[in-house]
């Protein structure tokens, strides 16, 4: 068991390893930092003061090694653009983006998971056919069209939730959360149906093809002789078994749905840290590119390891293995 | 095998082919490829098609910017779907701006399948050190989004370039970025196909005649292994598309003087709230289209060329 985890941890090491690598190389090696950071009239010592403070001077391996120490402590240098520590641009985004993600995230279950149960149960059903045709155009409207509708219908015509910003927010310690207030609530719902949307389509379609599965399993055909009732075996013996792979799923997907806010974050304008990487590739800003980076890889990187580890500890044959 | 004795004429074959069997009988597919044909054909004429030339600023008037579709109130016959801010003519500005979502998906793919062709046929045939260099490779980039992937590549070449050839190297920029992201998936198909086809009896009796292994690798295991590649390409495609909007939508794309269908729906999107909801719909519904006709027949396309489901 200890030997299991202590070689699944030194894998996610190695990969962060390599993303640094990666992120360090942008960092070094793309635009010149001097050029970005000083004015277009500053003197050959102004540069060569700058050139020492950033330690340019040093070997790559040596820089390398500060980048990786920098990376641990969560400094990532100063934005090109906005001349600001970027672990406080990034520290003052965070919550906007957990809080849309989480949001997103409890929508596409409360509405994915009924629907899937429902077509699996009733695969002939019109109500099915209608929610498979619904699925398929899901999957080939791009997100922020979706967006883009539904700003349309309840912004402009119906004026009832707001179209950008966060509302009002709360300040808890260094977070800032919009939980608390109404306006900072009617603010999340466009953005969280949005980046839900297509999560939703998703969750459905494996709820669906999970539950058709267990339901011609053994198990439950015996539970059918036993004379229990449909709703005993549905819920009682199917579901629970259903939910499983899906919980898995779900959670690999909250680090893509990450990703995903990026484009919700721009046509909601929400002050997020999507928001905050698409201007940073606008504008060729490497040291807030190469920290977002590392940040959802090490997200990827933890939601990985978290499933590998919850896999072991629930299923027995994994343990008996090794 | 024997030779036939009146080989039928290609077209004929065709015509009397499973494939184009069970074309012919799904009309759905039917449907969708002749929406995707009208689009495809539509954009490929825009120039002597369209109403107005939506570059040639002399023609635009202010006097006629804004304008709802033609069959609105207050509409004008010159202009079906309206006008924009500008007064440039929407369908105009579609018919251009699928022109190019069209030619970046295209060549996007054409370069990503021959990229991932080649990389797939060396790593299956050959195994080895390469296979694992490429393997690993695509592992790294198979477990982060697509669209990520796409937008930290355009993020980084954006970095390299100076700044005022950003506008001008979009299109390249952008074609880039989808082959490098999408290459992959062609790559580990090919790969794992071409690891089956190494040891059938074809290829051995070829490596025994003498035949070099590219040979081999193009003119013998290359035809047995495009089947899956030709539905990935057509997948790929309504993905390219997307992709090439999304990152334009995002305003890493095309720039708004030589616009895309992701780039007007950009623009469109900044007038949502004064009402003239024509400039963003217009061509949000042609690209929606679009990508699901293509969609729709690669779907198709992915059951026909299953063996399992025949």
């Amino acid at each position: 068991m200890i030997a299991f985890i202590l070689r699944r941890l030194i894998q996610s090491v190695v990969v962060m390893l390599a993303v640094a690598l990666i992120a360090f190389t942008m960092f070094r090696f793309i635009g010149d930092p001097v050029n970005s950071m000083l004015p277009e009239n500053a003197t050959v010592q102004d540069r060569q003061k700058l050139r020492d403070r950033l330690g340019l001077n040093e070997t790559v391996s040596v820089q390398f090694a500060r980048f990786v120490s920098g990376a641990v402590q969560g400094e990532f240098g100063i934005s090109y653009r906005n001349k600001r520590p970027v672990s406080d641009m990034i520290a003052e985004r965070l919550p906007a983006t957990l809080e849309l993600v989480f949001a997103a995230a409890i929508f596409s279950l409360l509405l994915g998971v009924p629907m899937g149960i429902y077509t699996a149960l009733h695969p002939k059903g019109i109500i099915s056919n209608f929610l498979n045709v619904a699925s398929l155009i899901g999957i080939s409207v791009p997100t922020f069209v979706t967006g883009i509708l539904l700003i349309l219908v309840f912004s402009v015509w119906l004026n009832w939730l707001p179209s950008f910003g966060r509302g009002d927010t709360v300040q808890i310690g260094w977070w800032s959360t919009g939980f608390l207030t109404l306006s900072g609530i009617k603010s999340l719902v466009l953005p969280a149906v949005m980046l839900g949307l297509f999560q939703v389509t998703l969750i459905m379609r494996l709820v669906r093809a999970e539950m058709m599965e267990v339901l011609r399993s053994d198990f439950i055909r015996f539970a059918r002789a036993r004379g229990l009732t449909n709703r005993a075996v549905h819920f009682g013996h199917a579901l629970g078994n259903t939910l499983m792979p899906v919980i898995t799923i779900v959670g690999l997907q909250l680090g893509s749905m990450i990703a995903f806010a990026i484009i919700t974050e721009t046509v909601f304008q929400w002050p997020g840290m999507g928001l905050l990487f698409i201007q940073a590739v606008t504008f060729a800003d490497i040291p807030v590119m190469s920290a977002y980076l590392v940040l959802v890889a090490l997200v990827f990187v933890v939601i990985n390891m978290i499933v590998d580890l919850l896999y072991f500890a629930i299923d027995p044959r994994l343990s008996a293995q090794s | 095998m024997a030779l036939d004795a009146h080989p039928k004429p290609r077209l004929k074959a065709f015509v009397q082919s499973d494939l184009f069997y069970s074309f012919r009988t799904s009309y759905v597919t039917v449907a969708a490829t002749l929406v995707a044909l009208f689009i495809i054909a539509a954009a490929f004429l825009a120039p002597w098609i369209a109403p107005h030339n939506p570059f040639d600023v002399s023609t635009l008037s202010l006097w006629d910017s804004e304008l709802p579709p033609a069959w609105a109130e207050d509409g004008d016959p010159r202009f079906l779907l309206g006008t924009d801010n500008q007064g440039r003519d929407v369908l105009s500005a579609i018919l251009y701006g699928s022109r190019i979502s069209l030619a970046v998906g295209f060549v996007s793919v054409a370069l990503a399948m021959a990229i991932g062709i080649v990389v797939g046929l060396i790593s299956g045939y050959f195994g080895g050190a390469i296979d694992a260099f490429f393997m690993r490779i695509a592992d790294v980039m198979l477990s982060f989004p697509t669209i990520l992937v796409a937008l930290l590549v355009s993020g980084i070449v954006r970095g390299i370039l100076p700044r005022e050839m950003h506008d001008n190297a979009a299109l390249v920029v952008l074609v880039f970025a989808i082959t490098i992201t999408t290459w992959v998936q062609y790559a580990r198909t090919v790969r794992s196909s071409t690891m089956v086809e190494r040891s059938r009896e074809y290829v051995y009796a070829a490596q025994l005649v003498g035949r070099r292994p590219f040979a081999i690798l193009f003119s013998h295991i290359l035809p047995n292994v495009m089947g899956p590649v030709l539905v990935i390409a057509t997948i790929n495609l309504a993905m390219a598309i997307l992709i090439e909007a999304t990152l334009s939508f995002l305003g890493v794309g095309m720039p708004p003087t030589n616009p895309s269908l992701g780039t007007l729906i950009r623009v469109g999107n900044e007038y949502l709230f004064s009402g003239i909801w024509w400039v963003v719909i217009f061509p949000s519904l042609t690209l929606v289209t679009l990508v699901l006709a293509v969609n729709l027949l690669g779907d198709w396309l992915r059951d026909a060329l299953n063996p399992k489901l025949r």
